[in-house]
């Protein structure tokens, strides 16, 4: 057995999956920092994933253009978004209820949407699977050529790409522009950003829409750009692991996207493994990325600075 | 002179209390005008009207003659008025830099450009001797320095306004000096500068005119030079105020703090309190001076329990209490009045009731099984509210409602109303009036009477000097020497606090002294 596992481990498959996994984790999770930072707690991003799922199968099915699948997933995405800010900003409900919330609601609606897209007809089951046009690997000239790294990141889907360029753009935009110094003290001091004229609410608004944006794109990977079809629930708890990531990672762009590799990769391995047919238990195997997810969570919550007024709304007083 | 800003009958309530009441204000270009009050009488509510925080309920504001209307904050600093908070608005994880240009376009907008507000921040800092690293983050500056940052954002936002919401609350005596001097520098340039402070000598020493507020009214407005402090007291109060007070001479009693070698680190790791030991008896107040920064906070956080010792050992009536968590310190009838009411004091968005019993709602006086009885908090809170006479509408207002003072009033009520054994007050004045600091005193020399033991923490060596019975002298977390209040001598004391002068054998074993 332990050969076996070692081959997995020498495997460049399992690296090609480690990229696949990660993917959706970073998309979700580096596109949450902004919103995070302002203040406002990201618990909601399986429900945006969930709706992009939906979205980009819809879009993607009824155009035939799995491009136009992706614009569907993130503006169900920013709707998510755009509900949850006018819950969680502008009247100032719990947060984590909210999410809550909107991640059932999402588990329903998607399913919903999905079947009313595609059931033959209205009250019909759909029998077969649906099959729609996904996005295709695109091989990045001489980069891709390289054995084995080659291989496993630079020939794969572009949402992979962007993926990649996530990391610095999330990072520019945090240290390097106006914007993101308004989201830093949005973030940290409320009440002081407000004194020099930044619109608290209007910072937040945008960041979670982003959030929503990106986390919908992440559900698009997931839909028609790794299985290219929907399954009910298909986001399996991926919206909470990136939330943990962000976390792990410290609500730095690079840290956080450290942690959705860890995830990624936890959830790759035990991919690879289950296909080997090994002796250890499948109930083992696929509980084994929440694992580490919970283990991290033990261990690094306790240590984490949270933005000084994380997912606490902002009212002024006395006005 | 010019006419800047005229205020006309401004009036703003809140449910229940009158704020302002038709107040009319006038000021010109080049002065440098004091705004008296006692706690609550609305001075804080008058410049967040004219700031554009509060809206107020009826009244106009004219700048440079023309009626304006300032909705929020933008409103004001886009015509040139600038405020520095009671309750500094600076976002700590943010260096100067970015701190000053938050909020406002940058020359490469969407991008940062960080490089010529840090020139410009420089070019000031020397032009009005405001001197601060435009790269450090704020956390990392004491209070004086941050209020440069404030002063700077305001400057940098071009305002001929200048409002100062008790800049000197947390000032150091040198720091007070360092910052008139800027002020004056700003005036002569042309710049208004409002000032509001309870410290009678200070405004007569800045300030030219002096406009005396009460209970939400304009008393007067009148000559610093041609108004005593005595004067300007009664304006503020209504009544005589005994600025002075008799302390009853009585012997100490038992050993209830004994502080031996102690040290500790700070906020940042760095040793804080090094080696210091003491003793408090009963019925007597170690007073503990020094300029702010020199180990006192933490040092009082030590004996509180609320910060580690790295060595040496504290006990309280004979027991070790070194290792002790707050809880039990507290449960053995300490009271710790902390410097920070805003942030360790209050729990700002809890009641008034909730954060007068906060330290004791687990005795049996208050809970049932487990239940609070709100029956009896109430009683208890309308009381102590009386007693400390706290300005509020009712027990159910939210601590961050009140103003600076009458917060200070309610940390004080908690911590006070158990008779306790031993107090630990680390600059319990801060910010108060004349009247309550009065009352702070008295309160003191009460606890002292009753058989406390008294450490009392401040950087204002005037009352140190009148309430102490031993004075201790801190300096780069030592403490320079212990010496009997009655052969003090400020030379002497003002010199240990500069770290120049140290009393020979009294370091590290004070209590031979006293
Ligand atoms: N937002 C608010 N809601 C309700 N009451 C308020 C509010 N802000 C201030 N008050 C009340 O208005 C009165 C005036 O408060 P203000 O803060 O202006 O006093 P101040 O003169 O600045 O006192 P201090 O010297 O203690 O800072 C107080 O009774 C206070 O409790
Ligand atoms: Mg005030």
């Amino acid at each position: 057995m332990l050969e076996q596992i070692v081959a997995v481990i020498l495997s460049v498959e399992l690296y090609t999956a480690v990229v696949r996994m990660t993917t959706p984790l970073l998309l979700a999770a580096l596109g949450s920092i902004l919103a995070e930072r302002s203040g406002v707690v990201t618990f909601s991003m399986e429900a945006m994933m969930l709706l992009g799922a939906v979205g980009a199968i819809i879009g993607s099915g009824l155009t035939g253009s799995a491009w136009l699948g992706l614009c569907v997933a993130m503006l169900f995405g920013a709707l998510v978004g755009l509900i949850y800010a006018v819950w969680a900003v502008s009247i100032g409900a719990n947060q984590i209820v909210t999410s809550v919330a909107l991640n059932l609601g999402a588990l329903g609606l998607s399913s919903i949407l999905y079947v009313m897209t595609f059931a033959p007809a209205k009250g019909e089951v759909i029998e077969q699977v649906i099959q729609v046009p996904s996005l295709p690997a695109w091989k990045i000239p001489l980069l891709g050529d390289i054995p084995v790294i080659g291989t496993v990141f630079f020939n794969q889907i572009p949402i992979v790409y962007f993926g990649y360029l996530l990391i610095p753009i999330i990072w520019f935009i945090l240290y390097k522009t106006t914007w993101g110094l308004k989201v830093r003290a949005v973030g940290e001091h409320p009440h002081a950003a407000d004194t020099v004229g930044i619109s608290v609410a209007g910072v937040r608004y945008i960041s979670v829409v982003i959030s929503g944006i990106m986390s919908g794109l992440a559900g698009a990977f997931l839909s028609i750009g790794m299985l290219n079809t929907f399954q009910e629930g298909m986001s399996a708890g991926r919206g909470f692991i990136a939330y943990t990531a962000i976390v792990f990672g410290k609500w730095e762009p690079l840290g956080v996207a450290l942690g959705t590799v860890l995830f990624g990769a936890a959830d790759a391995l035990q991919l690879r493994l289950q296909a080997m047919n090994l002796a250890i238990p499948y109930q083992f195997m696929v509980a084994f990325p929440y694992l580490v997810t919970f283990i991290t969570l033990v261990v690094f919550v306790g240590k984490a600075v949270w933005p000084a007024s994380y997912g606490m709304p902002f009212q002024r007083e006395g006005k | 002179m010019t006419e800047l800003l005229r205020l006309e009958k401004i009036c703003k309530t809140f449910p229940g209390v009158i704020a302002n009441d038709n107040v009319d204000l006038s000021i010109e270009r080049g002065e440098i005008r004091a705004l008296l009050g006692e706690n609550g009488a609305g001075k804080t509510t008058l410049m967040n009207c004219v700031y554009g925080v509060y809206r107020p309920n009826s009244g106009k504001i004219f700048w440079k003659g023309k009626e304006v209307h300032i909705h929020r904050a933008r409103d004001a600093i886009a015509l040139g008025i600038g405020m520095v908070h009671q309750h500094f608005m600076l976002v700590p994880p943010l260096t100067v830099a970015e701190n000053v240009i938050l909020g406002l376009p940058s020359p490469r907008e969407p991008l940062l450009e960080l490089s010529k507000v840090e020139a410009q921040i420089r070019e000031s800092g020397e032009k009005y001797r405001l001197l601060v690293d435009p790269k450090a983050r704020i956390w990392q500056l004491p209070v004086g320095i941050q209020q440069r940052v404030e002063i700077l954002k305001a400057l940098y936002r071009k305002a001929e306004l200048l409002i100062l919401d008790e800049p000197t609350a947390v000032l150091t005596p040198g720091e007070v000096e360092e910052l008139f001097v800027i002020l004056r520098k700003l005036a002569e340039d042309g710049l208004a500068i409002i000032f509001i402070s309870h410290k009678l000598e200070e405004v007569r020493a800045i300030c030219e005119k002096v406009t005396v507020l009460r209970g939400g009214r304009v008393v007067d407005t009148v000559n610093a030079c041609d108004t005593s402090a005595r004067e300007l007291a009664k304006m503020m109060v209504g009544r005589e105020v005994f600025l002075k007070f008799d302390k009853p001479k009585i012997e100490p009693g038992e050993v209830v703090l004994s502080v031996k070698n102690l040290s500790a680190r700070d906020n940042r790791d760095l040793p804080a309190v090094r080696g210091v030991s003491f003793e408090v008896r009963r019925h007597e107040i170690l007073g503990i001076a020094g300029v702010d920064g020199n180990g006192q906070t933490e040092l009082a956080e030590v004996i509180a329990g609320l910060r580690e010792a790295t060595g040496g050992t504290v006990s309280i009536l004979g027991k070790d209490t070194t290792k002790k968590t707050p809880r039990e310190i507290i449960a053995m009838n300490v009271a710790y009045i902390p410097p920070d009411r805003q942030h360790t004091g209050l729990l700002l968005d809890f009641s008034i009731t909730e954060n007068l019993v906060g330290k004791a709602f687990w005795k049996p006086d208050f809970s049932r099984s487990g239940f609070l009885s709100k029956k009896k908090l109430d009683l208890f809170a309308d009381r102590a509210i009386r007693e400390f006479d706290v300005r509020t509408p009712g027990a159910g207002l939210k601590a961050k409602l009140l103003s600076g003072g009458n917060q200070q009033k309610v940390v004080l009520a908690r911590e006070l109303s158990g008779n306790p054994d031993l107090v630990i007050a680390s600059q319990p004045t801060r910010g108060l009036d004349i009247g309550a600091t009065e009352y702070v005193h008295k309160q003191m020399l009460e606890a002292r009477a009753r058989g406390a033991a008294i450490l009392f923490v401040s950087t204002e060596l005037e009352e140190i000097l009148s309430l102490s019975d031993r004075i201790a002298v801190m300096y780069e977390g030592q403490i320079m020497g212990i010496v009997p209040a009655q052969d003090a001598d400020i030379h002497e004391i003002g010199e240990m606090m500069a770290g120049v002068r140290r009393l020979g054998e009294a370091v590290g074993s004070g209590e031979k002294m006293g």
